[in-house]
């Protein structure tokens, strides 16, 4: 369990501004409600590695733009968009269904939902203390539309932090753990997903991402356009790659299908992948019950 | 072997009044720009445009090619899966030869006009229909920062009503699915500005006016402008 603690997945990250604070809202019912509310700003999480850790797959400058500038961007934005809104507060898991607005995004999906929470002690009981106040609170507020139509970068922060994670130094290595078998149980071969996944990943037209979920208890892949998130479907990520150009470009130019197989061969991190795993057995049985239902 | 070389690459044979004849599939080529690679620097760099032109446009054009092959097999199969699901990859790769086929004219080295201002009926229709040409450059310059993902910005001619329209299409979506007639369009994808530019979208689309080639969409108002 302890060595569990040391994954990416279970890093405590501490937002970098975070702040108790109340959000300032009209009305009495909402200040009173409000008042109650922890609320932190989202900070930029730095990758689980050294910039030039990649290297020479990923190179320093292309992590340094993607993530210094792209990432923090998008960051910049969203922290900027919440403030003193009703959406501060918000996980960002509900923030992109929300803005995600069952496919007829509103124009803040677009932002939405790109940071992810560490899943932490500390986030979970923040998150449960401001679920319980939403709940009652829902009654009594509405929601602006405003509001939404700026948080357009939050998907881009939680995909970026998805995806940093999924990389490692030395990475590559073969692929191992319960992965494996429900990767065996689900594509027939590991070279079947590894075919499916690059296909996939080579025919995103235009920008997008390629993700491995966990769908209707089985594994699939899946592939999203723009800053789209499985999360939306009800769909849980295990893995992902960038395929926007701004994430290979420097490094590869025109040459997808080059960046694809490195990042399989040499970057992804089966561990990673493995934890997330791990996580989402916690919320759906991937294997027929052992107690069957009567 | 020569003989059946030669029938690979059209679309069979067969007969007709008078004999035999042969089907050539339609086969598109890259079109030559008509300026150097560098000629745009230092606005867009030798390098960008080399690769936007002999790797990213030559593919769009080998795709299409290889849609287009598939497309007619399909259809000689009477093949309903097959023709429908190669819909796709026919408006991505063709959209992406028609849209950057225009590009290259949209663009010309300063000494050959590039960046100079338009004159004419297209002019005087920019001046009623937006203010001034430098409104029209803020309103495209703001829609095409504000683009999300991977497209094009547009200003189109509504051939109908005589309008000019500033509109977007996404990934490789050719002006023609909005119903307007393209005068100049300006690829948002990162790759055409990505390794100078880097994230600064807006930098590159300020700059790119320096180079605009307002001749050629001079000329396609004045035809659309003919009965």
């Amino acid at each position: 369990m302890m060595t569990l603690l040391q994954k990416p997945c279970f890093i405590q990250h501490m937002p970098l501004h975070t702040s108790i604070s109340s959000t300032k809202m009209k009305g009495a019912v909402r200040k009173t409600w409000t008042n109650l509310l922890t609320v932190a700003q989202f900070g930029l999480k730095d990758p689980p590695y050294k910039l030039d850790a990649l290297e020479p797959y990923i190179s320093h400058r292309s992590l340094e733009v993607h993530w210094g500038k792209h990432h923090r961007g998008y960051l910049d934005n969203l922290n900027k968009q919440i403030e003193g809104t009703t959406l501060q507060g918000y996980t960002l898991e509900e923030l992109i269904k929300v803005t995600y607005n069952n496919g007829n995004p509103m124009p803040a999906f677009s932002n939405a939902a790109q940071l992810i929470l560490s899943r932490d002690l500390v986030t979970l009981l923040i998150w449960i203390h401001n679920s319980l106040l939403k709940m009652i609170w829902k009654r009594h507020k509405r929601f602006g539309t405003d509001m939404e139509t700026q948080l357009k970068d939050w998907k881009q922060v939680w995909n970026h932090d998805f995806f940093w994670e999924c990389m490692e130094p030395g990475g590559g290595k073969e692929c191992t753990g319960e992965i494996l078998e429900f990767i065996e149980r689900d594509f027939k071969s590991y070279d079947m997903f590894l075919e499916e996944f690059k296909q996939a990943a080579a025919t995103q037209f235009g920008s997008g991402w390629v993700w491995l979920v966990v769908k209707d208890r089985k594994l699939a892949v899946e592939k999203s356009t723009n800053a789209v998130n499985p999360l939306v479907w009800g769909h849980m990520p295990l893995l992902t790659l960038d395929v926007w150009e701004h994430s290979y470009y420097l490094d590869y130019q025109n040459r997808r299908a080059d960046y694809i197989s490195v990042f399989m061969d040499k970057l992804v991190s089966w561990e990673a992948v493995n934890c997330r795993l791990g996580r989402v057995k916690a919320f759906v049985n991937l294997r027929e019950p052992a107690v069957p239902y009567t | 072997m020569a003989l059946l070389a030669s029938l690979r690459r059209t679309g069979g044979i067969g007969l007709k009044r008078g004999g035999l004849f042969t089907r050539e599939i339609q086969s598109f080529s890259l079109p030559e720009l008509s300026y150097e690679y560098s000629a745009l620097e230092p606005v867009i760099s030798g390098e960008i445009m080399s690769l936007h032109h002999q790797k990213h446009h030559q593919a769009y054009v080998t795709n299409y090619n290889k849609a287009l092959e598939q497309l007619e097999e399909a259809s000689a199969n009477k093949n309903s899966e097959a023709i429908v699901s190669l819909q796709s990859a026919v408006k991505f790769n063709g959209g992406g030869h028609i849209n950057h086929s225009v590009f290259w004219k949209n663009l010309a080295p300063v000494k050959e006009g590039g960046g100079e201002a338009p004159n004419g009926g297209l002019a005087k229709a920019i001046d009623t229909q937006f203010g001034s040409l430098n409104a029209l450059i803020v309103k495209m310059n703001a829609v095409g920062a504000a683009l999300q993902g991977s497209g094009w910005v547009w200003l189109g001619l509504n051939k109908d009503l005589k309008s000019l329209i500033v509109e977007t299409t996404p990934n490789q979506d050719p002006l023609v699915t909005k119903g307007l007639l393209p005068l100049l369009g300006i690829d948002v994808w990162e790759h055409a500005y990505y390794l100078q530019y880097k994230n600064v979208r807006p930098d590159y689309l300020k700059n790119i006016w320096k180079v605009i080639n307002w001749k050629y969409a001079e000329g396609v108002y004045e035809e659309a402008a003919k009965p």
